[in-house]
């Protein structure tokens, strides 16, 4: 690793370039940057599960920390290129002092040429993430409600700044549970009548899974609230009795339908590099996420 | 009725297969233990395969549901490619079913019908079930037969079956018809999913993607800038324990016949109108039909036998002292050949195939071989080390793209210029998110994917195009003896250097 202290965004990026060269491996296949914006208690998880996800998608990372609490405008970045982390070219960068208002004048001289930027921001995020400085360079803005400090609220400015382009890695917690449910109901099972959705208190993927299932299927939908972690479970009602899945533990759920014998089908919790690597896999609007976050009723 | 929960707005839902189970005859072999079973264990455990997913074995053993299940944990514990999961295993375990008989017994498929019937009873598999027929070709008929007779193999309106078979298609275009013409018999076309592995390669379908998305490579891909392609599938092994199915097949039909001429196919069809299966093989077929062989076989193929050598710091015998092998055979553990394809984009460009095994290292690549430059403005001596431009298609392993190109040697005070690489891999094969090629023609024979999977007409194209070539061969005895471990015989560099031409070292 190598730290530069008093720097600049310009001498980072040559910092990068010269310990490529220095390994003996000038040219790159990079295919994206991601922007990280994040606190000191964030940043270090942050990171590291994106350093992890540049196996797939060779990528520049560049976790930006504003300090605002120091007095001087400083610059501080520690550079890794290529390690046992990952592949990718990694610089977290400390903005100190007035600086940290002004992250996008560092993040500009970092940027890859001509491949996409994407923005992550584990903890609060602006606002409006598209009209932010750093959001307005980045086609991919992901934002995490449950790193929020009050999730509900946090879902509420998702709803009312949304733009093309934002996601949220609460939706991404939930993609696992869609494509159980989605599969469990690719054998016709009737008319759905009612939903509920059961899970951890606050949890905003509860929230986003039921607003989903409501929408798809035009029922109503109750939410029950537990001490468990993430959703829990999803009982819905049919013609013909009660279909359900259940989490019963890290890796597997319980799947009732009428009709047929319990089964047990997998549902492992994701790591933060697993639900990092599925944003990245796309990076065009995600419609569904528009449609449900626009019109959840909160 | 169609699913509310699937909507053309949702990009992220992965694609899982409904409601089915398979039929697995030929447990007990090599290509079930050590690829089939492990790769649907892979699809369990990333959690592609359908609630209450059956797994039914069929073999002339006495066994109990217990043993069967035994066989696949052994064969998932030891080839794998995901870790092992407890979890996963048990939930694959319930699914676990034998049925021990002869492959022969009617009885036999009377009691696989009744297992199946009471696992879309218990399990919810709706009746849809795939067979993977893991058994030697020759022993096709009798199998599809009884899974006419047996009823097992009819498809009604709400329940799918369908058939995977594996290569070789029929050692000729005889028999390959007559398989054809049997399996068609029984199965309607669509219904029938043949297993070409490296059509599950993600780098074989980003040929297609390279070559249509972009509009830097097109423009050039065609006899005015091309000088020939070079497709090569060379492996380090030898025949290993496969003596029984490799003797009197040889290089050219297990290798060129269905891979190579596949890739043939991708690097030199026509833009296809989209991508749906039926327009994709309507390019493949009509390149395949435009292939001509040359005249003269003697002085544009070439063929080989590995000796005794050393391979990689260890010694290795010769194919004829192989165990199982009949010392005398004529069987060719190298092919090469060229072919040329008369249509208007690439009438004088020759393609050249070759395969074989116990070469220098594995590897597989489609090397597309630029003209020179018409003209060079530089002194005849800077120069000198400057080859032809390539683009390279790394299939296997380290799979990427490489582009080959001229640049300045820095320090030199007048211009030299040398060739130069350029190198992109896009992610990496080991991840557990980057499956192997069985896990993904799998998952698209449970789905009911077509679009990777080759149709008869393009089986019975390889056939049209090489049987003139294995009659020729027939007629002229022993293949010549290579050296294990390097690049194969000497009748290769001649072939080429006929045409003016060199082999790349892969
Ligand atoms: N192995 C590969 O990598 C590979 C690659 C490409 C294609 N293939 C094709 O895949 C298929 C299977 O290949 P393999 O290598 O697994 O073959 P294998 O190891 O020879 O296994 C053949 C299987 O068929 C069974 N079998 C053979 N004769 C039988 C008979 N008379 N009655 C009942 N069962 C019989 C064997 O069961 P027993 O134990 O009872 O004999 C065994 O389970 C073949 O069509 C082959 O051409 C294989």
């Amino acid at each position: 690793m190598i730290r530069l202290e008093q720097t600049s965004g310009g001498a980072v990026a040559a910092a990068i370039n010269a310990e490529r060269h220095r390994l003996g491996s000038p040219t790159t296949g990079m295919v994206l940057t991601l922007l990280i914006i994040a606190d000191e208690d964030t940043q270090s998880d942050a990171t590291g599960a994106a350093a992890a996800v540049a196996r797939q998608h060779p990528m520049r990372i560049i976790t930006l920390i504003p300090r605002a609490d120091a007095r001087v405008s400083q610059l501080d970045a520690e550079i890794s290129v290529g390690g046992d982390d990952g592949p990718g070219e990694v610089a977290v960068l400390r903005l100190r002092g007035e600086l940290a208002e002004h992250g996008n004048s560092v993040a500009i001289p970092l940027l890859l040429p001509d491949t996409p930027v994407v923005a992550y921001w584990p903890g609060d995020a602006p606002a409006h993430p598209a009209d932010d400085p750093i959001g307005r360079h980045s086609q991919r803005r992901i934002t995490d409600a449950a790193g929020a400090q009050d999730p509900w609220e946090a879902l509420r400015v998702l709803k009312r700044g949304y733009q093309p382009g934002d996601t949220d890695l609460a939706w991404a917690r939930c993609t696992q549970w869609r494509s159980v449910l989605a599969a469990a109901f690719d054998a016709p099972l009737g008319d759905v009548r009612h939903v509920r959705v059961e899970g951890e208190r606050n949890n905003p993927s509860v929230i986003l899974l039921g607003a989903w299932l409501g929408q798809q299927f035009g029922a109503t939908v109750e939410t029950v609230w537990n001490d468990a972690l993430g959703i829990s479970s999803v009982s819905i009602d049919l013609a013909d009795g009660l279909m359900s899945i259940t989490r019963q533990d890290e890796k597997t759920a319980c799947i009732v339908r009428p009709g047929r014998a319990e089964a047990q089908i997998t549902l492992a919790r994701r790591s933060l590099s697993a639900l990092i690597a599925e944003e990245l896999r796309r990076l065009d609007p995600d419609d569904m996420y528009g449609q449900v976050i626009t019109t959840l009723e909160i | 009725m169609s699913n509310p929960l699937r909507s053309p707005l949702d990009q992220r839902l992965p694609r899982i297969a409904g409601p089915c189970g398979m039929v697995l005859f030929g447990v007990t072999g090599d290509l079930a233990r050590k690829k089939v079973m492990p790769a649907i264990y892979d699809l369990a455990n990333r959690g592609f395969l359908p609630p209450g997913f059956s797994l039914v074995g069929f073999a002339r053993r006495d066994w109990a549901d217990e043993d069967f299940a035994q066989i696949v944990h052994d064969s998932v514990r030891e080839h794998a490619r995901t870790p092992f999961r407890e979890e996963t295993w048990q939930q694959l375990c319930e699914g676990i079913r034998f049925v021990a008989g002869d492959l022969g017994d009617p009885a036999a498929y009377d009691e696989l019908s009744r297992v199946v019937a009471e696992l879309d009873e218990q399990r919810g598999t709706g009746g849809n079930h795939a067979f993977y027929l893991s058994i030697p070709p020759g022993l096709f008929p009798v199998v599809l037969e009884h899974l006419k007779t047996s009823g097992l193999a009819a498809n009604t309106p709400d329940a799918w079956r369908r058939v995977v078979i594996e290569k070789p298609f029929g050692h000729d275009l005889k028999s390959a018809q007559e398989l054809n013409a049997l399996v068609g018999t029984v199965f309607d076309t669509g219904s029938v999913f043949r297993i070409d592995h490296y059509l599950g390669k993600e780098t074989v379908q980003n040929i297609l993607a390279v070559r249509f998305a972009n509009e830097m490579f097109e423009p050039l891909w065609n006899s005015n800038y091309v000088d020939n392609v070079q497709i090569t599938m060379a492996e380090d092994i030898g025949i290993g324990g496969r003596a029984g199915y490799y003797d009197g097949i040889g290089a050219a039909r297990d290798v060129i016949q269905n891979h190579l001429l596949q890739l043939l196919a991708l690097t030199a069809m026509e833009e296809p109108l989209t991508f749906a299966a039926a327009e994709v093989r309507a390019e493949k077929e009509k390149v395949l039909s435009a292939v001509r062989l040359p005249k003269d076989l003697a002085a544009h193929t070439a063929r080989g036998q590995y000796a005794a050598g050393w391979q990689g710091g260890t010694p290795v015998v010769g194919y004829l002292q192989e165990e199982g092998i009949d010392p005398s055979s004529h069987t060719e553990t190298f092919a090469a050949m060229r072919v040329d394809i008369d249509n208007r984009r690439w009438a004088g460009v020759p393609f050249y195939l070759r395969t074989g095994k116990r070469l220098g290292r594995r590897v597989t690549e489609v090397a597309v071989v630029f003209k020179r430059a018409p003209h060079l403005p530089f002194l005849a001596e800077a120069v000198q080390e400057l080859g032809n431009n390539a683009l390279v298609f790394r299939i296997q392993p380290d799979e990427g793209i490489t582009v080959r190109f001229g640049s300045k040697v820095p320090d030199t005070s007048s211009i030299e210029v040398r060739d130069v690489t350029m190198d992109f891999q896009y992610g990496e094969a080991f991840t557990e998110s980057s499956p192997e090629a069985y896990e993904r023609l799998i998952l698209d024979v449970l789905i009911g994917d077509p679009p990777l999977f080759p149709r008869h007409v393009e089986v019975e194209l390889g056939w049209t195009i090489l049987d003139p070539v294995l009659d020729y061969w027939a007629e002229q005895g022993q293949p010549d003896q290579y050296a294990s471990g390097g690049w194969g015989p000497q009748v290769q560099y001649e072939m080429l250097a006929r045409d003016g031409r060199a082999w790349r070292r892969p």
